[in-house]
C-alpha cells in the first residue's frame, strides 16, 4: 500500500511548500497519451466536475480508428464565463509519453505549463526556455500507489490528481464522481481508482511556481447535465417521443444506437440492429408508418446505402429521422475525424426530385432539442428529415442547462380513430401537407389507402398521367416550400451591418463567434450567423446578407471544382449574390480560431485598405 | 398542417408489443351496436389486376380474398405489404392498408410494422427476385429473427416485369435476355434457404391447386412466427409451361409431402426440398421458438418493471439526474 496514499488520507493539507495563488476564468488542459490510457476517462470526469459547479465546460478528443493502441488526445477547457469552443492552445499540457511532448507541445501557450511522465519523456533543452516543464514519475508514483505493473490502468486517475491540486478543484465533488463511475464494480475497484486519485493530489508539485482557481461563475444557479452530443441525440428522441429505431453499427453513429437499445425499452419501445443499412432505414420506415415517427442513423457510407428508401420516403410521403454523424469521406475516408462533406448528399443524395429537411444542429445542447425539432418537422410534413451531426460534436462533452424533461417530452401514440374517408395525397390539401393514417384506421368509405413509391393518385393508386405526376410533383415541393416560410431567420452575432459576415453551419458555430468576439474587441466590423435549417433554407437570409460588404462561408469540406465548399455553393446558387465566398479546409479537424483569423485576413486588409 | 394525434382516439395502439398471438384475434373496430359481415370480394377487391390473362398470381389474389372471407378479417387488422415486381403489384388490388416498397426491401419494411404494432396481421407478397436475388440478405434475417409474418413469394422462375431476364431460381440452361446461351448459374432452392436461414414455418404450394394454396396461407397465418410459403405462379408471357410437371391437368403429378412426414425433423424437410422437380407440396417444416416480437415484449416487460410505474418524463429525468 502507498505512502503517498495514506499520508494523504491523515494529513490532507499538509503541504511543505504552498506555491503562490492565481485567479483564472477558464483554463484549456489537453491529456496526451494512448487510446488504452483512460484518457477519455479523465476528461469525463473534468466536464462533468464543471458541470457541477455551474462552470462552462467543453472539450475536444481524437480517438485512432485502431482498437487499441495510437495516439490519443482529450482536450477539455473550462470556463467561469461563456465557453464557445474548445480552446485553439492549452494552457496545460500533460504527456504521457515522449511522443505525445513532442506532438502537442506546439499546442501549449508560451509560457504554459508541460506536466510529464519523467520516466517516459525526455524534454528536451530548446523548449525548456518558452515551456514551464513539471517532471513527474507519473508511472512509479502510480504503481507505488495502487500496485500492479507499468501496464496496468491508474495513471489517468493519477493525472487527474495532480490536475485537481494544481487548480484548486474541489476534491469532494472529484471523488463522488469517480466512486459513481465505477459504481456496480467490485468495491475495491473503486478504492483503487481513489487511491490512485488522491496520490496525485497529494503529489507536491515542487517545480510549480502557481496553482490556479477558477472566478466564481456568474451564471444562473441552475442544474446542468454533462454528455456529449451522441447522447444528447440519443436522448432527445426519447423526449420527442420516438419509441423504434433500426440501425447498423459505424463510427461514430453507433453510440447512439447503443444508448437507444439500452433505453428504449424502458419506455416500452425497440431498437433493432439490423443485417444491413438499407434493412434498418426500411425497418425504420415501416415502423413510422405504422404510426409513429421512427429513427434510423449512420455515418456517410451508410447514408448513401440508405438513399433510395429516403426518396422512397419522400415519394410516398412517410415521416422519417435519419440522423448523419458526419465524419471524413468519401468512401472509409477518415472514421473517426471530423468533416461537414454530407451536406450535399444530405440535401440532394437521391434519384428523382426528391425534396427532404435537413437539418444540422450547432452543438450538444442543440442536438437534444433539435432531435424533438426533426421529429416534429418529420411528421407535421410526413417527410423524411435528415439531422446532421458530426464526429466532434458527437463525441464532446459540453455541460448544458437541464431541460424541462415533464414539460417537453411527447406522446406520439397513433390515433387510429375510424375516419369517414381518407386520400393520403389529397391534391386539394393547399400547403401540400398530407394527413397520415395509420393501417388500424378502419375507413368507413370502404377505400384504403396504399403508400407507394410509384406516382399515384390521390388514394395513392399507380398512374403515369402526366398532370398528376406534375401535380404530385409540385405538392411534395410545396410543402416543404411551406416550412421554409414558417422557419425562423437567424440572428446576427454582433452588429447587423458591417464589413464581413461569416456563415457557419453545425459544429463550426463556438469558434466562429470567438472569432466574431476578438474582431469586435479590435473594432472590425465583423458579425456571423448560423444556418441551423439547411434545406429548405429559412427566410430572410438575403437581407441579412445585404447588410455586409463580403459574406464567407465557413466549413470543413472541400471547395470543390469551382472553388466553393457545399454550403456556400448552395447559397451561391440560392441567391446568385457575387459577396458570397467560400473559407474551406479538409484537415479532419475543428476549426480552431486562429485558423479563421488567419483566412479571414485578407478579405479584411482588403477592406481596410479601401478605406 | 394537422397534428397526428387531434382528439382521443377510440382505439389506440397499444404502447407495447403484446406477447405475438396467432392470426384472427386482432382488433375489430366496430360502431356501437354494428353487426358486421365478413368481407365480400367485392369489397376487398381495389384495382382490376395488371397481370397477363394466365397469369398465376391472379390465382394467388383470389385465395387471399377468400383467406380475408372465411377467416373474417377486417381492413382495420392487417396490412398488405410488397417490393417490386408482377407480383408485388398485390398491394394495389386489395382494398385494405397496404404499400408498395422498393426492391427487395419488404421483408424490413414489414418486420418495422409487425415489432411496433401487434394489433396488425402483416401478409408480405413479393416474387423471386425480391427474396432471392436483391432482397436476398433480408430473407435470410426476417427468417433468423423470426418476425411474426406470412410471406408468400409467388415464385415464376424468371423476371416478368422487366421481360424476361434470368432469376435466381431460373433452372440451369433456362433461355434469357440475359442468359441467350442457357443459364449457368446454380438456381437457389428457397426451402433449403428458408430451412438452413431458420424460418419457422416452410411451405409450398402450386397456383394450379387453388385448395392447397389456401390451407398453406391458413397454416401460415396461424403459424406464429415467420411464415414462409413459396408458391409457384407461373408466367404465362414468358416462361409458359415452367410448371406443368406439378399440374395434372396437364399430364404432371402433384405431389403432397408424405402423410408420415414429421415437420419437426430439419433434416427429414432437406430431404424433401432436395426432391427434383416438380418435388413435394404442403408442409415442409414448422417449429415453435420464440419469435423476435416476444422476445422483444419481453424485454420491454422487464425493463418496464425495472422502472416501476414510472411515467416516461420520470424515466428520463432519472437518466438526466445521473449526468449531473
Amino acid at each position: 500500500m502507498s505512502e503517498v496514499a495514506t499520508t494523504w488520507a491523515k494529513q490532507p493539507d499538509t503541504k511543505p511548500k504552498q506555491p503562490s495563488r492565481l485567479k483564472v476564468s477558464e483554463a484549456v488542459i489537453r491529456f496526451a497519451g494512448n487510446s488504452q490510457d483512460g484518457i477519455q476517462a479523465i476528461g469525463g470526469f473534468l466536464a462533468r466536475l464543471a458541470g457541477r459547479s455551474e462552470q462552462e465546460v467543453m472539450t475536444f478528443m481524437t480517438i485512432p480508428a485502431t482498437i487499441s493502441g495510437g495516439a490519443s488526445i482529450f482536450q477539455v477547457r473550462i470556463g467561469s464565463g461563456e465557453v464557445l469552443s474548445a480552446g485553439d492552445e492549452c494552457d496545460v499540457l500533460v504527456a504521457f509519453y515522449q511522443h505525445s511532448y513532442e506532438s502537442h507541445i506546439n499546442s501549449l501557450k508560451k509560457g504554459g505549463i508541460v506536466l510529464y511522465d519523467a520516466e517516459h519523456v525526455d524534454p528536451k533543452p530548446e523548449w525548456q526556455q518558452d515551456y514551464n516543464h513539471v517532471g513527474v514519475p507519473i508511472s512509479s508514483l502510480t504503481i507505488e500507489a495502487i500496485g500492479g505493473t507499468a501496464k496496468d490502468k491508474g495513471k489517468n486517475l493519477f493525472a487527474l490528481g495532480l490536475v485537481a491540486k494544481m487548480f484548486e478543484l474541489n476534491t469532494t465533488k472529484l471523488e463522488k464522481l469517480i466512486t459513481e463511475r465505477f459504481a456496480g464494480k467490485d468495491t475495491s475497484v473503486v478504492t483503487t481508482a481513489l487511491n490512485a486519485f488522491h496520490a496525485g493530489y497529494g503529489y507536491t508539485l515542487g517545480e510549480l511556481m502557481e496553482t490556479f482557481q477558477f472566478m466564481e461563475s456568474h451564471r444562473a444557479a441552475g442544474d446542468q447535465v454533462v454528455m456529449n452530443g451522441n447522447e444528447a441525440l440519443a436522448y432527445g428522441l426519447l423526449a420527442a417521443g420516438v419509441r423504434f429505431g433500426a440501425a447498423y453499427p459505424i463510427t461514430p453513429w453507433s453510440e447512439v444506437m447503443e444508448i437507444l437499445r439500452r433505453e428504449l425499452p424502458k419506455y416500452g419501445g425497440t431498437f433493432v440492429q439490423c443485417e444491413d443499412e438499407i434493412a434498418a432505414v426500411s425497418m425504420a420506415m415501416g415502423a413510422s408508418y405504422a404510426g409513429r415517427v421512427a429513427v434510423t442513423g449512420s455515418s456517410g457510407p451508410g447514408i448513401s446505402l440508405k438513399s433510395e428508401s429516403i426518396s422512397w420516403g419522400v415519394m410516398a410521403e412517410v415521416p422519417l429521422v435519419i440522423v448523419d454523424v458526419q465524419r471524413g469521406g468519401p468512401s472509409t475516408g477518415l472514421p473517426t475525424s471530423v468533416e461537414q462533406s454530407d451536406l450535399n448528399i444530405a440535401c440532394y443524395g437521391g434519384h428523382g426530385d426528391a425534396p427532404r429537411v435537413v437539418v444540422a444542429p450547432a452543438n450538444v445542447e442543440d442536438c437534444f432539442y433539435t432531435a424533438i425539432e426533426a421529429v416534429n418537422i418529420a411528421r407535421t410534413f410526413s417527410v423524411p428529415v435528415i439531422v446532421l451531426s458530426d464526429q466532434s460534436i458527437a463525441t464532446r462533452i459540453e455541460a448544458l442547462p437541464e431541460p424541462k424533461i415533464q414539460k417537453i417530452c411527447q406522446d406520439l401514440t397513433p390515433n387510429l380513430r375510424p375516419v369517414a374517408d381518407h386520400k393520403p395525397y389529397d391534391l386539394s390539401s393547399p400547403d401540400g401537407i398530407p394527413e397520415h393514417h395509420a393501417p388500424g384506421t378502419r375507413i368507413l368509405s370502404g377505400k384504403y389507402p396504399i403508400l407507394t413509391g410509384l406516382e399515384h393518385d390521390e388514394y395513392g393508386h399507380p398512374t403515369a398521367s402526366p398532370k398528376l405526376h406534375a401535380a404530385m410533383t409540385a405538392k411534395r415541393r410545396r410543402k416543404l416550400q411551406e416550412l421554409s416560410s414558417s422557419l425562423p431567420t437567424p440572428r446576427v452575432y454582433g452588429p447587423e451591418e458591417g464589413d464581413i459576415l461569416l456563415v457557419g453551419w453545425g459544429s463550426t458555430v463556438g469558434p466562429i463567434r470567438e472569432a466574431v468576439d476578438r474582431y469586435l474587441a479590435a473594432g472590425d466590423k465583423v458579425s456571423s450567423i448560423h444556418i441551423r435549417h439547411l434545406n429548405p433554407l429559412p427566410p430572410g437570409l438575403d437581407i441579412i446578407f445585404g447588410n455586409f460588404r463580403q459574406v464567407l462561408v465557413i466549413e470543413m469540406n472541400d471547395e470543390g471544382l469551382y472553388g466553393y465548399g457545399q454550403l456556400a455553393a448552395l447559397l451561391r446558387a440560392r441567391f446568385m449574390d457575387k459577396r458570397l465566398r467560400s473559407i474551406t479546409k479538409t484537415d479532419g479537424l475543428t476549426w480552431k480560431v486562429k485558423e479563421i483569423r488567419e483566412r479571414v485576413k485578407p478579405f479584411l486588409s482588403d477592406f481596410a485598405r479601401r478605406r | 398542417m394537422t397534428p397526428i394525434v387531434t382528439e382521443a382516439p377510440t382505439t389506440q395502439a397499444p404502447t407495447l408489443p403484446a406477447p405475438s398471438r396467432t392470426g384472427g384475434t386482432f382488433t375489430v373496430v366496430n360502431r356501437p351496436g354494428e353487426e358486421r359481415k365478413a368481407l365480400t370480394k367485392k369489397e376487398i377487391a381495389a384495382d382490376h389486376p395488371t397481370w397477363c390473362p394466365g397469369c398465376g398470381d391472379f390465382s394467388v389474389l383470389a385465395l387471399y380474398f377468400k383467406l380475408i372471407e372465411k377467416r373474417r378479417l377486417f381492413q382495420e387488422q392487417f396490412v398488405s405489404i410488397a417490393g417490386i415486381g408482377c407480383s408485388s403489384r398485390f398491394p394495389y388490388f386489395v382494398q385494405a392498408h397496404g404499400v408498395h416498397y422498393i426492391h427487395g426491401r419488404a421483408l424490413p419494411f414489414a418486420t418495422g410494422i409487425s415489432l411496433t404494432r401487434p394489433d396488425l396481421h402483416v401478409f408480405v407478397f413479393g416474387g423471386d427476385g425480391d427474396a432471392f436475388s436483391i432482397g436476398g440478405n433480408h430473407f435470410t434475417h426476417a427468417a433468423r429473427k423470426n418476425v411474426k409474418l406470412t410471406y408468400v413469394v409467388m415464385d415464376n422462375f424468371v423476371y416478368g416485369l422487366t421481360k424476361k431476364q434470368t432469376s435466381p431460381t431460373s433452372p440451369l440452361g433456362f433461355k434469357s435476355k440475359t442468359d441467350m446461351w442457357g443459364a449457368m448459374d446454380q438456381p437457389i432452392n428457397p426451402m433449403k434457404q428458408a430451412l438452413a436461414a431458420g424460418a419457422t414455418f416452410v411451405a409450398r404450394t402450386t397456383h394450379s391447386n387453388p385448395n392447397h394454396v389456401l390451407a398453406m396461407m391458413e397454416a401460415a397465418m396461424d403459424h406464429d412466427g415467420f411464415g414462409f410459403i413459396e408458391c409457384l405462379s407461373e408466367c404465362v408471357e414468358f416462361y409458359e409451361g415452367a410448371f406443368d410437371a406439378s399440374n395434372p391437368r396437364k399430364g404432371g403429378q402433384f405431389v403432397e409431402v408424405p402423410k408420415d412426414h414429421n415437420v419437426a425433423d430439419e433434416i427429414a424437410a432437406y430431404r424433401l426440398a432436395d426432391q427434383p422437380f416438380p418435388g413435394y407440396f404442403g408442409v415442409f417444416y414448422k417449429n415453435g421458438r420464440p419469435t423476435k416480437n416476444a422476445n422483444e415484449a419481453k424485454i420491454i416487460a422487464d425493463q418496464r418493471a425495472k422502472v416501476g410505474g414510472l411515467k416516461d418524463w420520470e424515466i428520463l429525468k432519472k437518466s438526466f439526474d445521473r449526468m449531473k
